[in-house]
């Protein structure tokens, strides 16, 4: 038994290391944001400061376009979101309820596409968009981002809408519902937290997008927060960490929190069908 | 709509009815939506690469809207481009590398989490969880905190550690070392993903087959190997392609961590050298041929991948 237990602390302790190691970026990057100038550019770094300040957050949320890009990204996030939910529900729900011939080739583009490198379709879509005077508008990147976050939907909503008991919806039609009356009442309330866990992820990837938006947004006031991240430093030679470090943070942190409320949802959902398979 | 229950055998069901063609155009009718908005933002600009491809396509022409048609020349240019097969056999290596640590050190931890107390277990979680959603961009920013080589935390602690006197150490003075920050950087952020989805798999592990063979004297990794295994092995299969198909497309991490100025054909990787050489340059016809490149070459690794998940698709 003391053998187990000595094991046991081992494994403990390289676990909470493991945890240390993997959780200290995130850490470093909020002291970072509290931390006074001249503890940032000391050459012995402090760990936690005793004197915390704001005054990055105020740097960072007063550099210009941060208010309006943070705007922009809002827009495309909910837009995609919305737009993809109700077109990948539908089509879920004929991947999951019926079969039809087709029914495969439509399976292969849709994990295909998931498949495509972004980056590989970035030229045509510039040309395209620049063709159409889309470029340097929100709706060239909505359209952009729509290609691969409704894939990824009616894949991911085809295992929630799966989920759901047969019998409760056929006990709805022998009720004399309508097919569409049981879809409505039965289906719908069932798959919500399927929904909700799939627009969160949709939301993540979208607004954590960076080389479509970079390319399609050339215009300061266009772009979106992480191109706006991405620009902070510009070419200045005294670096601001702190500012950085602040804008960074009030853009990971809606990511973090969206991301801790569907976390175990989510990890279902990708996994269930690879485990079972 | 239709509101017979869906279970009547096909066979039994002869004369045509407008009931029975109602209820099978529902499906395609669900479909149609997502069809067309794929098809119309996804399939013009690949028949646009394509076109593209054969044309001399460049600022002037994209103003003009019109390219000029050079049939396979863009091709030719590009393979015989001593830069492009560099490129290729670098993103290899670095796939290779990226794809092997992330799997290596996923399967570990994965393995660690059954064997921690639960408190562990919940702490190391929400860390991973914490990581898996850092925007690939801000994670960026806070590597380049980290590893600037004026007061970069990582020099300091290193040269504390005795690891080596790293004071002022520029991390970005090679591609070797360029490439190994993006590379921790890339399996860092991968981790989180490919640890809490096999830990997910070893709970399928029979406990009582695991515990039986180190009964019957299995050393722990021949209890790995026969038990263990078996039932994770479609999983890995699956995180190993996905982590190939990423890692060989990245551009975010590499791009802007090494910085658009030092970027440079001897630290190209395919998604920037593509970048570099079709937009940056705006030669978008020699990109719409890069890109096709590389399309067949991930094309060609994902076949497995997709294979494996139509079967699943499938099936259920």
């Amino acid at each position: 038994m003391s053998r187990r237990t000595s094991g046991r602390t081992v494994w403990n302790t390289v676990g909470v290391a493991l945890f240390v190691i993997m959780v200290f970026p995130i850490f470093w990057m909020v002291s970072t944001a509290f931390k006074p100038d001249d503890e940032i550019n000391s050459r012995t770094p402090t760990w936690f400061s005793l004197h915390p300040t704001l005054s990055h957050f105020g740097t960072a949320i007063h550099k210009p376009f941060f208010w309006v890009d943070v705007k922009n990204s809002v827009i495309v996030v909910l837009v995609v979101v919305a737009v993809a939910m109700v077109l990948s529900l539908l089509a879920a729900v004929a991947l999951a309820k019926y079969r039809f011939t087709g029914r495969r080739l439509f399976i292969i583009l849709m994990i295909g596409i998931q498949m495509l490198p972004g980056v590989g379709l970035v030229i045509p879509l510039y040309v395209v968009l620049a063709r159409y005077h889309q470029v340097n508008t929100l709706t060239g990147v909505i359209i952009t981002y729509l290609t691969f976050a409704l894939p990824f939907s009616v894949w991911t909503l085809r295992g929630f809408v799966l989920g759901i008991p047969k019998d409760l919806e056929e006990a709805a039609m022998v009720d004399g519902s309508s097919r569409l009356g049981a879809f409505l009442r039965i289906l719908l309330p069932l798959v919500a937290p399927g929904l909700v866990a799939t627009s969160v992820f949709a939301f993540i990837t979208s607004w954590n997008e960076y080389i479509f938006a970079r390319i399609l947004l050339n215009d300061q006031g266009k772009q979106t927060a992480t191109v706006w991240l991405s620009y902070f430093l510009g070419t200045s030679r005294n670096t601001d960490w702190g500012g950085l470090m602040a804008g960074s943070t009030l853009i990971a942190i809606p990511v973090m929190i969206f991301f801790l409320l569907i976390q175990r949802r989510i990890a279902f959902g990708l996994t269930a069908g690879a485990v079972r398979g | 709509m239709a509101s017979a229950a869906e279970t009547v055998p096909r066979s039994r069901r002869r004369s045509f009815s407008w009931r029975r063609f109602a209820r099978g155009a529902v499906p395609y009718a669900l479909i149609l939506p997502v069809v067309s908005v794929l098809g119309a933002i996804l399939g013009y600009p690949i028949y646009s690469l394509v076109r593209l491809s054969l044309q001399q396509y460049g600022l002037f022409e994209l103003i003009q809207h019109k390219g000029k048609y050079i049939g396979l020349h863009n091709f030719g240019l590009v393979l015989h481009d001593p830069i492009f097969w560099h490129t290729v056999v670098r993103t290899i290596v670095f796939t290779i590398a990226n794809v092997g640590l992330t799997m290596v050190l996923g399967t570990f931890v994965a393995l660690l989490l059954v064997r921690v107390s639960t408190w562990v277990r919940l702490l190391l979680t929400g860390g991973l969880v914490l990581v898996w959603a850092m925007p690939p961009v801000v994670a960026v920013q806070v590597w380049n905190w980290i590893t600037n080589y004026q007061n970069g935390i990582l020099n300091y602690v290193l040269t504390e550690l005795h690891v080596g006197n790293y004071f002022q150490h520029d991390w970005y003075a090679t591609t070797f070392s360029q490439l190994g920050i993006v590379t921790v950087l890339i399996v860092w952020g991968a981790l989180p993903f490919v640890v809490i989805t096999v830990y997910a798999a070893l709970s399928q592990v029979p406990g009582e087959l695991v515990e039986a063979a180190e009964i019957d004297g299995a050393r722990p990794w021949q209890v790995f190997l026969d038990v263990t295994m078996p039932v994770i092995r479609p999983v890995l299969l699956i995180l190993t392609s996905l982590s190939i198909l990423w890692d060989f497309g990245v551009f975010t991490q590499p791009y802007l961590l090494i910085g658009q100025p030092a970027i440079h054909p001897s630290n190209y990787l395919m998604a920037i050298y593509l970048f570099e050489e079709g937009y940056f340059k705006n030669d978008y016809g020699r990109g719409a041929a890069i890109s096709l490149l590389m399309l067949v070459i991930v094309a060609a690794m994902s076949v497995v991948y997709v294979r494996k998940m139509v079967r699943i698709g499938e099936t259920e």
